[in-house]
């Protein structure tokens, strides 16, 4: 069991995940991410669709993985982690079809994606979540360990394996196609002419 | 002339880069807990009660407020009476960058050739550097550690001078809009308005700075300044772009004269992590 539902409005999910508990994450849920993880950003993602696209093997098994897109700061001698929040996810637009098709099922990051990448999503049965950007200290205490396990050379933007425990998250786009950002927006807008903001069930939900 | 040693600029940059990424600005405090009293939608009052959480956990527990600890941004406003001895100034301050960002465990995010090699520093240099030339004998170091996040989002343009505030108006909210998520709302949105294309952008980094709840002495300007906070927050688009009414915790513009044929306008785009430490020597 992977996926458990904590409560109506949060799960909590350890890799692997299948495409059967894709399937039940939403919109707005909050998800409580616990287990190992991989780290990539920009130069990792550059590094391992090239090497994808050369018929190569890339060098962690990404099928059911979550991989977080975050460039740490380097942890003070004592301490687990760094500063851990997540990066722009928009830049890794252009490599996550990719990703996606490779068998990654779940991505975390900041910000808007793509059409491109949404329309990925439902084709390939994989979720987007959005981890607070800037909130990287407080972020950082849910890591319980950090390790490189490739692309050494690439410093901060290396792959790392990260051990988490309940690590908060929000779904933002989820496999059948509904994107948090643009019905977030909306629902706000929509409430706000009415003069008060009523909360739907699914996209605001209470605390986690 | 009052001397002063590159060994202390190089010290106090160095000071001023950890206490920057470590330590949110009381204004920038004041001004995350006033929106988190009046939003209303639940998950971006989760969120913003979540930046709360962070700015103390940072300080307390000394992890950077943000892993993106930025290009290392300098403003220099150095006093003409001024003689600074032993070495280059410039040189001072990079020194002062490398130390702050590898004894404070900060994160090295500059990249040598930006097109090709794209290799990095190791230790967050070249420093951005301005200067200004001011009456005096002092020195003023304001380190300004800059996602690339937000920075990313900035824009310019240069308007017909008969298309006015109203451009303005549409080109602040229509650039919001579409930036989304990307900067992490809540946002300092820094404006600079006339001069030429490469001072317009300046005067908006500058404007970040000059602190949330302030507003700029000129009335028509201050106007503007709450016109655009207000319709700003209108959008919806909210703490990291989830729907609310906190999308900017300040719009603040600086201006200067323009010549006869042009209106230019630069937006700097700072994320609610708006970070900056100065000091005077």
């Amino acid at each position: 069991m992977t996926i458990e539902r904590v409560n109506e409005h949060t799960v909590r999910i350890s890799p692997l995940i299948t495409e059967e508990e894709v399937r039940q994450l939403h919109i707005g849920d909050h998800v409580l991410v616990s287990g190992a993880i991989y780290t990539a950003r920009d130069a990792a993602h550059k590094r391992m669709v090239d090497t994808l696209e050369a018929g190569g093997a890339l060098p962690i098994d990404v099928r059911g993985q979550l991989i977080y897109y975050v460039g740490p700061t380097p942890a003070r001698p004592g301490r687990v982690s760094g500063a851990v929040g997540p990066t722009t996810s928009m830049r890794m637009d252009p490599f996550t079809p990719r990703m996606l098709a490779a068998g990654m099922k779940v991505c975390m990051g900041k910000g808007n994606r793509g059409a491109e990448v949404r329309q990925a999503l439902q084709q390939y049965t994989g979720v987007y979540l959005m981890a607070v950007g800037g909130a990287a200290a407080m972020l950082s205490l849910f890591i319980r360990s950090i390790e490189v396990v490739a692309y050494e050379d690439l410093g901060t933007e290396s792959i790392k394996r990260m051990v988490v425990e309940d690590f908060p998250a929000i779904v933002m786009d989820d496999c059948y196609g509904r994107d948090l950002l643009t019905e977030g927006r909306k629902q706000y807008r929509d409430q706000a002419t009415l003069g008060s903001y009523v909360p739907s069930d699914r996209i605001v939900v209470s605390a986690g | 002339m009052r001397e002063i040693h590159v060994d202390v600029i190089q010290e106090t940059i160095a000071r001023l880069c950890v206490d920057a990424t470590h330590r949110l600005p009381v204004d920038v405090r004041e001004g995350l807990l006033g929106a988190a009293a009046t939003e209303k939608a639940p998950l971006a009052q989760k969120i913003l009660t979540d930046l709360i959480s962070n700015f103390e956990i940072a300080e307390r527990q000394m992890v950077p407020l943000c892993q993106d600890t930025g290009t290392a941004v300098v403003f220099v406003e150095l006093g003409q009476d001024v003689h600074v001895v032993g070495g280059s100034l410039e040189d001072a301050i990079n020194a002062g960058v490398a130390r702050g960002y590898q004894e404070g465990f900060l994160r090295a995010s500059i990249v040598t050739h930006p097109l090709s090699t794209r290799q990095n520093t190791k230790n967050n240099t070249p420093a951005v550097v301005h200067y200004e030339i001011v009456p005096g004998d002092r020195l003023h170091l304001t380190v300004l550690p800059k996602g690339a996040g937000c920075e990313n989002m900035s824009r310019f343009a240069n308007f017909l001078p008969r298309a006015g505030k109203d451009a303005i108006i549409e080109f602040v909210l229509r650039t919001v809009e579409e930036v989304g998520g990307n900067p992490c709302p809540p946002l300092v949105i820094g404006i600079g308005i006339g001069g030429t294309a490469e001072f317009a952008m300046g005067l908006a980094k500058k404007a970040i700075f000059r602190g949330v709840g302030s507003q700029n002495a000129d009335p028509e300007v201050a106007a503007l300044e709450r016109e655009l906070y207000t319709k700003v927050n209108a959008l919806g688009v909210g703490p990291q772009a989830v729907g609310g009414s906190t999308t900017a915790l300040a719009v603040n513009i600086l201006m200067h004269p323009t010549h006869i044929a042009s209106l230019p306008v630069g937006i700097n785009i700072q994320c609610h992590s708006a970070r900056s430490q100065e000091a005077v020597l």
